[in-house]
């Protein structure tokens, strides 16, 4: 990114333009939707249909100027911010409250953190030039060593710690498979998973017979802001967070100020785009691919320990259950970029745990719950199918570099 | 530098190594170690399954003994076509698992030969179980052939269709299939969740059990040897022993496998020489497909009958994944797949439901499994360690060091 484009950003022409129009519209249409929702449930169907007309007409304001992706996503917000906001107020205000209270936020920030950490693992891997899909497994061995690691050491971060080396462990493997050994990276990232499955379930039978994991491991602290505890909507939302959102939170910018505004993230993204000219200009691409996919695993493995020891509390057999491949599909839904990653696990939470609270307030709910989890795969679908946006992975991902 | 660029128009990085697709490192593979690698790699496999089992205590060869015993592995011993006895029975379940392995191998077979890893088997597998469900289940009235004959098609067809996303997403949009059969494989699961959970569509008759309805009489595969309930091998065996052979002829005695083949080593020679690269793509994931929906039609039809948390669940059920293991072991031959999906049916059912020893819990061994299973895949994909390996060895017998290929030049 040059300096004049930088400057760019902030020319105030920039907020006029047809794509901010667009993103305005959306931006409307969730607007329309959210308002006849707790906190504000307002409760009259003037707003949510005027805000959709207004989020459709900066569609069609867009549309017009060309921006065709974004404008048609505007249309659309609208429509369904519109409609989605009128539907709600059919709704007693009641089973909103229980749905929609502020814990919801909260609920999505649990969902979403350890899809964050696995997304920004495979981002750095994947930025380096090797293919991660061993996410889930290095995910799977960091929840059960952190469980092993805190019950036998008695401290919760002794416990992370020895997580965070049994998944650079396991990405090591990955690792020494995908750059040394030239191997296929995604059968080898199969490989790790299939490994990851059988070593956790074989260690778990093995040192806790499948259960007997005691109660009163210590578990990551949650974070108590006074002041923001007491806050009406924020409170519930923010005040009490466990230690390892707030830390997913604040990696989602390092992680971006490191990709992208140090020299260590301009030799991953190299290595990445164009291994060869990095190896010209004298950087050690097996080097920094190995710092990378190890750093990946470190990531993927701080997700699982907080599934178990922050989250839960205990481990059971294959509990990551898939969340490895849907930090995979946030990965890519967000475009190989932090933020990006960042927003669709925010997305994915979001409907998770709305598939987990919908049923509490609407029995005709629980049957369709289920269909509700599909959304971050279909979602992912779409977008590498190039309906939305574009995605463009790293020019040399998945393939093997051979130094000459 | 990552400023994106039109899908399709990404510039090949010119430094990366010369363009292999899996089909042509394959076959590298092949030429250099033919039977011998793939047996070398198990043997790797099994014996850090050993030490692991030493390590924790067990004795890795009675262990292995044990499991080969449960397997029914000493039915070759006594010879009987009763399956009261308990090595019949034992040999019978690791006959049926070969039977939906053989199909889910080929399943990634088929795609590897295109050049595509499909690791969707499972997700193909479920909406083939899915479908030969909803059609065994309704159709009562309808004749015994008939009524088989089309839960077993449209089953195939599913699982075809199914894949077939995959690969026209792939010729379609570039979108890599990998990512798209990993998506696949999880809205299928989820929707196998939904259409037999609490309140789904195809839930049987209990309303709080998570459980379809038994397949009705007419609908049910016929046994040669057993009983249904007791657990007996149904001619779906005979059926994934002929899909070897049709695999074996499609891919070397027509047109189609001779394109499928051609994409898989060399998509731009395919293309230079007026083979239509989508078209194939698109078969081949179809075809691909048609095997592990073919495979979850029989398993409905005949092994499992109804699907739900007693018998077989769509969350605990992973037989897709093994497929990968199968096929990779097997070299993506017929002969290669029929043989691993033998040994993994046998190491699947050995190391769970037919272990009876008090020495060694199954559940250690059933996670040993995976842990082999793992192995295996990971020495297949690394052909550089098996070429190291081999070139090695025919160093050492005669000490003639093979012709180094010229390096090819990176186009600039």
């Amino acid at each position: 990114m040059t300096t004049t484009a930088a400057y760019g950003r902030l020319r105030p022409s920039r907020l006029t333009e047809p794509r901010s129009i667009a993103i305005y519209g959306i931006g409307l249409g969730a607007l329309a939707c959210w308002l006849s929702l707790p906190p504000f449930t307002v409760r009259s169907v003037l707003w949510p249909v005027l805000l959709g007309l207004l989020a459709a007409f900066c569609g069609v304001a867009a549309l017009s100027r060309g921006v065709r992706k974004l404008g048609w996503g505007a249309v659309a917000a609208g429509v369904l911010g519109a409609g989605l906001g009128s539907l709600a107020l059919q709704s007693g205000t009641g089973n909103l409250d229980q749905v929609f209270s502020a814990s919801i936020i909260a609920s999505m920030l649990v969902f979403a953190t350890p899809l964050t950490f696995g997304a920004l693992g495979g981002m750095f891997s994947e930025r380096s030039g090797v293919v991660n899909v061993a996410l889930e497994g290095m995910m799977l061995m960091g929840a059960f060593f952190g469980i092993y690691g805190s019950d036998k050491t008695g401290s919760w971060f002794l416990g992370i710690l020895i997580a965070m080396l049994a998944g650079a462990f396991m990405a090591l493997i990955h690792a020494v498979f995908a750059i040394h050994l030239r191997a296929d990276q995604i059968v080898g990232g199969m490989a790790i998973n299939f490994l990851a499955l059988g070593l956790t379930g074989y260690l778990f039978f093995k040192l806790y017979h499948g259960g007997n994991i005691p109660a009163n491991i210590p578990r990551i602290p949650e974070v108590n802001i006074p002041w923001v505890e007491n806050q009406r909507f924020i409170g519930p939302a923010f005040g009490n967070l466990n230690l390892l959102i707030w830390v997913a939170i604040i990696l989602v910018p390092l992680s971006y100020v490191v990709l992208f505004r140090t020299a260590i993230g301009l030799r991953i993204r190299a290595c990445g785009e164009h291994p060869r000219a990095a190896d010209t200009v004298g950087i050690d691409v097996y080097a920094v691919r190995y710092a990378s996919v190890i750093t990946s695993g470190v990531l993927a493995a701080m997700g699982g320990a907080f599934l178990s020891v922050g989250f839960v509390g205990t481990f059971n057999e294959n509990m990551t259950a898939g969340r490895g491949f849907i930090a995979l599909a946030a990965l890519i839904f967000g475009n190989w970029r932090p933020f990006g990653a960042f927003g669709a696990a925010l997305l994915f939470g979001f409907s998770t745990a709305l598939a987990f609270r919908l049923p509490n307030a609407y029995p005709w709910a629980d049957t369709y719950a289920t269909l509700f989890q599909t959304l971050p795969y279909v979602l992912t679908l779409v977008a590498i199918a190039g309906v939305i946006g574009r995605t463009i992975p790293p020019a040399a991902d998945g393939r093997p570099y051979k130094k000459q | 530098m990552t400023e994106p660029v039109a899908p399709g128009s990404a510039p090949e990085p010119e430094g990366a190594a010369p363009p292999e697709t899996i089909a042509a490192r394959y076959d590298l593979m092949q030429r250099a170690g033919g039977l011998i690698v793939p047996v070398i790699t198990a043997l790797m496999a099994f014996v850090i399954g050993g030490i692991i089992l030493a390590l924790s205590g067990y004795n890795p060869f009675t262990t292995y003994w044990e499991i080969a015993q449960g397997a029914g592995l000493n039915w070759f011993g006594h010879l009987t076509t009763n399956t009261a006895n308990t090595s019949a029975y034992n040999f019978a379940q690791t006959l049926n698992y070969t039977t939906t392995l053989i199909l889910t191998g080929l399943a990634v077979a088929f795609a590897f030969r295109c050049g595509l890893f499909n690791i969707g088997g499972q997700g193909q597998y479920l909406v083939g179980l899915i479908v030969a469900n909803w059609i065994g289940v309704s159709l009562a009235g309808l004749s015994g052939a008939a009524h088989v004959l089309l839960a077993i098609v449209l089953a195939a067809l599913a699982g075809a269709a199914w894949a077939g996303i995959a690969g026209f997403l792939k010729a379609a949009t570039g979108a890599h299939e990998v990512i798209s059969t990993i998506m696949l494989n999880w809205i299928a699961i989820y929707i196998g969740a939904y259409v037999f959970g609490q309140g789904g569509p195809l839930q049987g008759s209990q309303p709080s059990a998570p459980i379809s309805s038994p397949i009705v009489p007419s609908g049910v595969l016929k046994f040669f040897w057993g009983d249904q309930t007791l657990g007996g091998v149904n001619v779906g065996f005979f059926v994934s022993l002929a899909m070897l052979v049709v695999f074996w002829a499609v891919l070397n005695r027509t047109t189609l496998g001779y394109e499928v083949r051609a994409v898989g080593y060399n998509p731009d020679a395919a293309a230079y020489g007026g083979i239509s690269v989508r078209k194939n793509y698109v078969l081949a994931m179809a075809i691909s497909g048609g095997f592990a929906g073919l495979a979850g039609g029989i398993d409905m039809l005949g092994t499992y009958n109804s699907i739900g948390f007693g018998t077989l669940d769509v969350y605990g059920s992973s037989i897709g994944f093994l497929g990968i293991a199968v096929a990779l072991l097997g070299r993506n031959t017929a002969l290669g797949t029929g043989i691993a999906a033998f040994l993994f049916g046998g190491l699947l059912y050995g190391t769970t439901h037919g272990l009876t020893t008090s020495a060694i819990p199954a559940q250690l061994t059933g996670n040993l499994t995976l842990i082999i299973q793992g192995l295996i895949v990971l020495f297949v994909g690394a052909d550089v360690l098996i070429l190291y390996l081999w070139s090695a060895r025919r160093k050492l017998r005669r000490s003639v060091p093979r012709p180094r290929q010229p390096e090819p030049e990176p186009s600039a």
